[in-house]
């Protein structure tokens, strides 16, 4: 039996689909979010690539960002307990999740069986989130994407101490006109990402085998920094951006097991 | 003169958009004989002002019964600025605060209203009343500093613009889990010359009988809160727990009359006869019990409401209400009683040792934190007390950032996020213990 995960973004929309709760079939990312046609252009994809049709599909459940605002869903499940079953999937070993989402950011406490056992979130505002490295990397006029591999080049970070995203981007344009490498500055910016999460994941006590999901793991930099900052490698998965795709999969496979049972 | 703010009626203007509206429950007479004393309240201060009386503003947790016992109109500027928040009224005197008048945005915003609302009882602000201007201007102040100590600047500002006396007690900081008796004698002295000082302002004379009248008064209304928040142990509990928030101007406002008693009696025995039948005000089923920590987040109280109720969540314990459950049976007692009346006030240990007490009586799956923007104090402990409660207590917890009357500082999608990640982990709890 197949079930889908769709997990609406506010930047991105990621989709999974699973036969028995075990084997990936596919998995799609769009670079749009909620409100866009970033969801029908997933779905669109992992149904293309699949060859699956959506009257094959037996459960499906949303998360993310917009999903309420998924008219194919049987069900809307957080982001939280998606991404603790997505990254307990791909690294069985990982206790501690650590997502940099668009909006906000998260660290996760999960169980051995991948239970998600406590959160925390960030506060009030932007620093620490997704957001803050699309603002920046503008600025730096490169693309997000290249901003992990421009940091590794760094020799000596420079200091953002801002938290408040538009004052850190004006500490930013200040170090450009200063001459400042950009590679600096971008090691600079990861540093600063990842003080604040670290500092976020550490109220839920030292971490036990982190590991980082979502889109933002993909960036090498502030992967590197989140280990610096926390003392510990940090585990992560290629499919990191499905995760939480991935376990609202796995969960709607689950919900269609009990179903069953019952 | 507009009608009190009610959950329900909250509630009701957020579904106003929905097609087909739920007819409204009718209103239980225990709510219809609090809006009636709020509106005396106002009306009699009102009047008061008219005859050339002097009128008063006061702190929350001041001793209202002083203020009794000399028979004294007194308006309560935090309950009012609730109230306009709850009404999405706070916009015009938040911008007229941090505009023209230069205050920081980082004040409380209980205290952001009022200034602004002040200044224009002052003609000192053009923002318009939406209440027409029901908050009489005040001849002087009553304050105390055991809910928060921001209160002794906003009230220097209201006594130095206006011209007028502030009448003040000290309470200082609980460091033990007890109110020393030197202490007591600290904040009974003060209490002894308050009474003198506030008589020879008001021409009011001090009569022991009616003190001790209002006393037992003022006793039998604390009993009767107390009750009302304890019969919330039954399962289902018997009203919605945010349904309490709403009487709390009996007790703020008016804890030393007997129109509070009517209205508590009258409350209990509504809560008894759902008892009696196993029905409850909740509107759905109650499939999760959680405690509040905090004060409540008015201009969202609807949303946090919808959002709790979508999920079978009923808040069956709060901090916050519990507050003005004050007991004492002389002026001593009054004096300890009003050093350990606020959370803001207690040591860390203290204070989680309510909340764990409270945790195991309303038998909480979990606990919802507001981080108040509005009340930094408290959010300065909230990060331990969070750590402790749930190590000890064994429970999920969700916090999620707003503000008691400040809408700006608010997010609805990531509130959502939060409590939906609390259910699914007290879901899991619960199936957990289920299966043993």
């Amino acid at each position: 039996m197949y079930t889908l995960g769709i997990d609406i973004g506010s930047t991105s929309s990621k989709a999974v689909i699973l036969r028995d709760g075990t084997e990936l079939i596919v998995q799609k990312v769009v670079s749009l979010g909620t409100g866009t046609v970033g969801p029908s252009q997933v779905l669109s994809a992992v149904f293309e690539e699949s060859g699956l049709s959506p009257d094959q599909i037996g459960y499906t459940v949303s998360t993310g960002y917009g999903r309420m605002n998924c008219a194919q869903a049987d069900e809307q499940v957080s982001e939280l307990s998606c991404h603790a079953k997505g990254i307990h999937f791909l690294l069985p070993d990982a206790q501690t999740v650590i997502d940099i989402g668009g909006q906000d950011a998260k660290a996760l406490k999960i169980s051995e069986s991948g239970q998600l056992i406590a959160f925390q979130m960030n506060d009030k505002c932007a620093a620490g989130t997704g957001r803050f490295l699309d603002v920046m990397a503008r600025v730096l006029n490169v693309d997000i994407s290249e901003l992990g591999e421009l940091s590794q080049r760094s020799k000596k970070p420079v200091s953002i101490s801002n938290t408040c995203t538009v004052f850190a981007e004006s500490e930013v344009i200040s170090q450009l006109s200063s001459n400042v490498p950009i590679e600096d500055i971008a090691a600079g910016i990861h540093n600063s990402v990842a003080k604040r999460v670290a500092g976020m994941a550490l109220r839920l006590g030292r971490p036990t085998a982190p590991a980082m999901s979502g889109g933002v793991a993909r960036n090498a930099g502030v992967v590197r920094a989140m280990e610096r900052e926390l003392g510990c490698p940090v585990l992560v998965h290629p499919l990191c951006q499905s995760a939480g795709a991935l376990g609202a999969a796995i969960l709607a496979w689950e919900k269609l097991k009990k179903e069953k049972v019952n | 003169m507009s009608e009190p703010i009610t959950a329900q009626t909250n509630a009701a203007s957020a579904d106003q958009a929905a097609p087909a509206p739920k007819p409204k429950r009718p209103k239980p007479k225990s709510m219809l004989l609090l809006n009636e004393q709020t509106q005396a309240l106002f009306e009699n201060a009102r009047l008061a002002k008219e005859r050339g009386e002097k009128v008063g503003w006061s702190a929350s947790i001041f001793p209202q019964e002083i203020a009794e016992t000399l028979g004294l109109n007194i308006l309560y500027p935090e309950n009012h600025s609730a109230g306009i928040a709850a009404r999405h009224q706070a916009d015009p005197f938040l911008q007229d605060c941090e505009g023209p008048l230069g205050y920081s945005n980082d004040l409380c915003a209980y205290a952001k209203v009022n200034l602004s609302y002040a200044s224009a009882l002052n003609n000192e602000s053009t923002v318009e009343f939406p209440d027409g201007g029901k908050m009489v201007k005040p001849d002087f102040l009553l304050l105390t500093n055991n809910i928060c100590n921001q209160l002794t600047k906003w009230y220097e500002n209201l006594s130095r613009q206006m011209n007028i006396p502030i009448f003040f007690i000290d309470t200082c900081y609980n460091p033990s889990d007890y109110v020393t008796e030197t202490r007591v004698r600290y904040v009974r002295a003060q209490i002894d010359q308050l009474i003198k000082d506030l008589c020879a302002f008001t021409g009011k004379k001090w009569d022991d009988k009616r003190f001790q009248k209002v006393m037992k008064i003022s006793q039998r209304n604390s009993f009767l809160w107390e009750r009302a928040n304890s019969l919330m142990d039954h399962k289902p509990a018997p009203i919605g727990g945010f349904e309490l928030f709403n009487y709390m101007s009996a007790m703020v406002c008016n804890r030393g009359k007997t129109s509070s008693t009517a209205v508590l009696e009258q409350l209990n025995a509504e809560i008894e006869e759902h008892i009696k039948n196993g029905t409850s005000t909740f509107p759905v089923d109650e499939q999760y019990r959680i405690s509040w920590d905090g004060i409540a987040c008015w201009p969202y109280l609807s949303h946090n409401l919808r959002t709790l109720k979508k999920y079978g969540i009923n808040m069956v314990a709060s901090s916050y209400g519990k507050a003005w459950a004050i007991e004492y049976d002389d002026l001593d007692g009054m004096a300890r009683a009003y050093c350990f009346a606020s959370t803001n006030g207690d040591n860390a240990s203290t204070m989680i040792g309510r909340r764990m007490e409270a945790l195991k009586k309303f038998d909480c799956e979990g606990t919802i934190y507001h981080v108040n923007r509005s009340c930094k104090v408290m959010d300065c402990q909230m990060m331990e007390v969070q750590r402790q409660i749930s190590e000890q207590a064994g429970i999920p917890f969700a916090s999620f950032d707003g503000d008691q009357a400040d809408y700006r500082n608010y997010s609805e999608a990531q509130f959502e996020t939060r409590i939906q990640g609390l259910v699914e982990v007290m879901a899991q709890n619960k199936e957990a213990k289920e299966n043993g």
